[in-house]
């Protein structure tokens, strides 16, 4: 039995790797179908097994092999290992797709989450317990027309997103399908889909099931339906699966998304039948990214002959001018006199050693850089806006870098920063250590190490973490420059959320599931310079911080230190001080030695909301401070005051390159003269687009009036 | 001998009241409280060839309150004088961790403690000691018994009479407080007093009734004698002028155990007037004995590392110059190996008391 067992998974290996070179950029669409026929004739192998048998018998046993078949037996190379994960990319490549197909029909999306537990017979078995979940996706996206429904949902590697070159969340075609088999495949549930394109056209509901050998849909049932919902699509799948919380968790992924995603008005009704929703904090789609033609850096070797022999173009030079971005005509012609070739060879007799020299001469020639209005960046503002409102903090800051280029692929890396606790928060989180400390005991010390959120074109990574570039990036950086503790090799420590984005129109993954970011240098480099601007305004604000804190630390102990004396010199006395007058007493003396009225501003006592960081967000008891303050929804707690003012500190304690635009003078009034210029239209902007009607930013526009009439001043 | 106690009670309340109005009167000129207090270490100490004791330097250090680096010690300062205020109106004794419980508290408003550890309480309190001028037991504060005597002795104590002849082989446990006014000595007739570093040689001693044969007081202070066993050595030595001999291990703490006693010691400088006996001889173990003796060399210890560095402190200190302490230390470094008194047993388990002793002071074989 060893021999033919041998040989179907050499072919299933060699589908694989088929599969793989089609993720490489092309520009002409390729029919719909991935054939794995080419590979399904394995070389007959040499080693003699015990009981010959004879090529005749072992022909009879070769035959193709479908790619769903492929992947039913490797589900976990998509994420499908275990049950919890299952689970997890279910929802993940459904929502994926439900939010790519919103933008691309340039949609705020609105999207729902549904997770139920299928009940077992008569009984509803604990949602802890539970084994097989209902997963129902729903958006108010473009719908998808009738005749596509069953393809898209029940045949692997069918989609708009792999033959184009464009930032999506999708790139394979694989993700919705392959969750619908798996579901086909644990629990022979069907993959119900409801999708409507226009209020005035009828809503279509299908049953569809992938028929794994020949990776085609079967429609199990086919209706149109009443829907209340006007347009858009709704999917629901049946798995087998684990509902847990924490790491890893649908919770955290949906959590995540909305990071990255602000746009987004998200509910998420969980397995415990809770309802959770996520309202919009940004009103802006994100701009449609456009779709770019391969860069000659780019292109492999094989892929390049096989652009030469699919291209319309007749001439040579036509060719590369045409398939390629960043070749004008002229450069064309040079590149085929360098390679010594006809302009007007017809691009298909060119193989073999021609070919080499063309494919040469391209790499050594100098080509401007891919164009990157392909890439949507989620932006600084954006960044800010959602980890502010899904992480609880005091110091948030965000960084876009330029675009730059790996592999002719042009990218764009973001980080960001949440440091700190809620003022708030600390305090609830102090209340049981408010017994007083026994001998040996100590005040429990906060050893959690930095959370590293990984995102990729929006999506964010969940598993792998330690073989992402990402993490490895944050790894190398040195966090003790920036007043951070980190041991040698690790995370720092301290409480810290660090986000990380790459955004390019194809993103090097690691494996076929979509989970680590590859190690290219050139996206290394861009991540560690992104996390380092925003290390340096993190050192800049804990810095600052600490230099207030350790004034005021000094008087607080004064303070504490004076009752003691005080009360024990009355003792003393045998009861007959006016402890009252000593205290006032010790007191002046204490503010005239530590610093008085300017510790009192360094710690923003006087109202002076300080720092002067860009792109940041400072959160004190006494409100948020920062330039994207109006794009947030207002704290909640006492004095949620959003203040829009910026630099209200002595000039001494700004960052130099401030200094000048915002003026010298030092305390309290604020007029419009003091801010910078940029922040001021920055706030305009905002404040001409928060509508009024909503109410969880009726705060924020609050804010905007209040910033507007500080201006007018 | 009442109505002194009082008497003397009534100044070191004063002084510790006199602790509220230097923070009182600073308070209302604007000046920050400070206390001066006496540094208590080598830097502040020197040795007087001319009376033969360790005496403490004029240095002080200002303990200032609004300095962050010393406040919270400023603070700690008052609270202890305000508990040894209390302990003087009251009139009770009490001891160094009983002080440290009864200032120790959670500041209001705060997860700060007074005090952490006893060790924060115990150096405020000697510091008030030093600054104040006053004796521990005038300030009411008592450390735990720490030593025994034995012997042709009779006290007083607390109106008892107790005679130390008859105690058996225990002995009567030394107070740490034996100044005249707590504890009176009625009679010794005693030749000398023999003072021993660790409990085992003295039970040894004490068992074999070594001070019945050769008319002593044997007293020890397991380890480090504590003040009430130095003090009543003191006391012996000057009021029934008996000679002082001491008896402990042979290495570094041994010979710094045996300076103590007779020079007093750098922690507690200025209490050496009143607890030091100039004229205490070392009697033994010395590190020309194991030769002397025949001590197999597998009995002694290794010197370590830290043994090796005290010695080489001890060689620099003033009152070791003398050549034959020189001598002494040196041959002991030479020799790189400590001698406990315990592997006199080595030899024969009586052998301290029946060979060793008998010998030394036969042949008046001690150190000065």
């Amino acid at each position: 039995m060893a021999k033919p067992a041998s040989a179907p998974s050499k072919s299933k290996f060699q589908s694989k790797s088929q599969a793989k070179p089609q993720a490489k950029p092309q520009s002409k669409p390729a029919k719909p179908v991935v054939e794995p026929a080419e590979s399904g004739k394995p070389v007959p192998r040499v080693s003699r097994p015990a009981e010959p048998v004879t090529a005749v018998e072992m022909g009879a046993r070769q035959r193709e092999i479908s790619v769903s078949e492929f992947f039913t037996k490797n589900r976990h190379l998509l994420g499908f290992d275990n049950p919890r994960k299952a689970l997890l990319t279910c929802v993940k490549e459904a929502v994926d797709n439900a939010l790519d197909a919103c933008e691309e029909g340039g949609i705020l999306p609105d999207i729902l989450v549904k997770l139920e537990v299928v009940p077992d017979g008569a009984t509803v078995p604990a949602v802890s317990q539970a084994t097989r979940f209902r997963i129902t996706v729903g958006d108010n996206g473009p719908g998808i027309v009738k005749q596509q429904i069953p393809r898209i949902f029940a045949k692997l590697l069918y989609g708009s997103k792999f033959h184009r070159l464009r930032m999506s969340r999708g790139q394979q075609g694989i993700g919705i399908s392959a969750a619908g088999m798996y579901g086909q495949l644990t629990t022979g549930k069907p993959v119900k889909i409801t999708s409507r394109t226009n209020a005035r056209s009828a809503a279509h509901y299908f049953e569809v099931q992938i028929d794994t050998k020949k990776n085609e849909p079967r429609i199990l049932e086919n209706k149109q339906v009443d829907w209340e919902q006007p347009r858009g699509t709704q999917v629901a799948l049946e798995v087998e699966g684990r509902y847990q919380k924490g790491r890893a968790s649908v919770d955290e992924y949906l959590e995540q998304t909305i990071i990255s995603n602000p746009h987004v008005q998200l509910a998420y009704v969980t397995p415990e039948g809770e309802t959770r929703t996520f309202p919009r904090t940004y009103k802006e789609l994100p701009p449609s990214p456009r779709e770019i033609k391969p860069h000659p850096y780019g292109i492999e070797f094989g892929m390049f002959l096989k652009m030469l022999h699919d291209t319309k173009s007749h001439t040579l030079s036509g060719f590369l001018a045409s398939d390629f971005c960043r070749v004008s005509s002229a450069l064309a012609a040079e590149m085929c006199k360098t390679a010594k070739l006809s302009p007007h060879a017809r691009p298909r007799d060119i193989h073999g050693h021609p070919a080499e020299m063309l494919y040469k001469t391209i790499q050594t020639t100098k080509i401007m850089a891919p164009p990157t209005n392909c890439l949507a960046p989620i932006g600084e503002q954006a960044i800010l806006s959602g980890l502010y409102k899904q992480i609880k903090g005091e110091f948030y800051t965000a960084v876009s870098r330029p675009p730059a280029v790996y592999r002719g692929n042009p990218f764009i890396i973001e980080a960001g920063l949440a440091y700190g606790k809620r003022p708030g928060e600390t305090a609830a989180a102090q209340k049981p250590a408010d017994r007083p400390l026994a001998e040996g005991e100590e005040h429990e010390r906060d050893d959690e190490l930095a959370r590293v959120i990984r995102y990729a074109n929006r999506v964010p990574l969940l598993y792998q973490q330690s073989a992402c570039a990402t993490f490895k990036a944050v790894l190398d950086t040195t966090w003790r420059n920036y007043g951070v503790t980190q041991s040698r090799g690790a995370l720092p420590a301290g409480p810290l959320v660090i986000f990380v984005h790459m955004a390019s129109v194809w993103v090097p993954f690691t494996s076929e599931s979509k989970e680590a970011i590859a190690d290219y240098d050139e996206i290394r480099k861009e991540i560690t310079l992104a996390l380092r601007e925003c290390g340096r305004r993190l050192g800049l604000f804990l810095r600052r911080r600490e230099r207030a804190q350790g004034e005021f630390r000094r008087r607080n102990i004064f303070e504490l230190y004076i009752e003691e004396v005080a009360e024990a010199c009355n003792r003393l006395k045998g009861g007959k001080l006016r402890t009252e007058k000593l205290k006032a007493q010790l007191q002046k003396i204490a503010n005239s030695r530590t610093g008085g009225m300017k510790t009192d501003e360094a710690l923003g006592k006087t109202g002076g909301g300080p720092e002067g960081l860009p792109h940041s967000i400072i959160v004190t008891p006494e409100g948020i401070e920062g330039e994207v303050a109006v794009a947030v929804e207002s704290v909640p707690g006492p004095g949620g005051v959003v203040s829009a003012q910026q630099a209200d500190l002595p000039a001494g304690e700004l960052p130099a390159g401030k200094q000048g635009k915002t003026g010298s003078k030092p305390a309290r009034p604020g007029p419009a003269a003091k801010h910078p210029k940029g922040k001021a239209a920055q706030l305009a902007l905002f404040v001409g687009e928060a509508p009024g009607g909503r109410k969880p930013h009726a705060m924020s526009v609050k804010a905007g009036k209040t910033s507007r009439s500080r201006h007018k001043k | 001998m009442a109505k002194t106690k009082h008497k003397h009670n009534g100044a070191v309340a004063k002084k510790l009241v006199g602790l509220a109005d230097v923070v009182i009167t600073a308070a209302e000129r604007s000046k920050d409280p400070t206390l001066a207090i006496p540094i208590r270490a080598l830097s502040n100490v020197s040795f007087n060839p001319r009376n033969g004791l360790i005496e403490m330097g004029k240095k002080k250090q200002a303990r200032s309150f609004f300095n962050v680096a010393m406040a919270k010690k400023f603070m700690q300062t008052i609270l202890v004088a305000d508990a040894l205020s209390e302990l003087q109106r009251s009139d009770l004794t009490t001891s160094l961790r009983e002080i440290y419980y009864r200032t120790k508290h959670t500041i209001k408003d705060s997860h700060e403690n007074t005090f952490d550890t006893q060790d924060e309480s115990d150096p405020v309190i000697e510091d008030l000691e030093v600054s104040l001028a006053a004796l521990r037991e005038e300030l009411h504060v008592r450390a735990e018994n720490g030593g025994s005597v034995v012997g042709p002795l009779v006290l007083e104590d607390d109106g008892d009479r107790v005679d130390c002849a008859k105690l058996g082989k225990g002995g009567y446990s030394v107070p740490s407080i034996v100044e005249s006014e707590y504890v009176g000595i009625r009679r010794c007739t005693a030749d000398f007093v023999l003072l021993v570093e660790k409990g085992t040689q003295w039970n040894r001693l004490s068992e074999d009734k070594f001070w019945k044969r050769y008319n002593c007081v044997l007293l020890t202070g397991n380890g480090q004698p504590p003040r009430g066993v130095r003090r009543l050595a003191r006391r012996l030595h000057e009021e029934y002028k008996l000679p002082v001999y001491v008896l402990v291990d042979n290495d570094p703490w041994g010979y710094y155990i045996y300076s103590v006693v007779k020079q007093g010691s750098i922690n507690l400088a200025f209490e050496s007037q009143r607890m030091a006996i100039p004229k205490a001889k070392f009697i033994g173990l010395s590190s020309a004995d194991p030769e002397r003796y025949g001590l197999p060399r597998n009995v002694g210890i290794k010197l370590n590392e830290k043994d090796i560095a005290r010695a080489k402190e001890l060689l620099n200190y003033q009152w070791f110059q003398k050549p034959v302490w020189q001598a002494e230390i040196k041959r002991m470094l030479a020799s790189g190996l400590k001698y406990e008194l315990d592997s006199l047993a080595n030899k024969d388990f009586q052998y301290l008391t029946k060979k060793y002793l008998p010998r030394k002071l036969k042949e008046k074989d001690w150190i000065d």
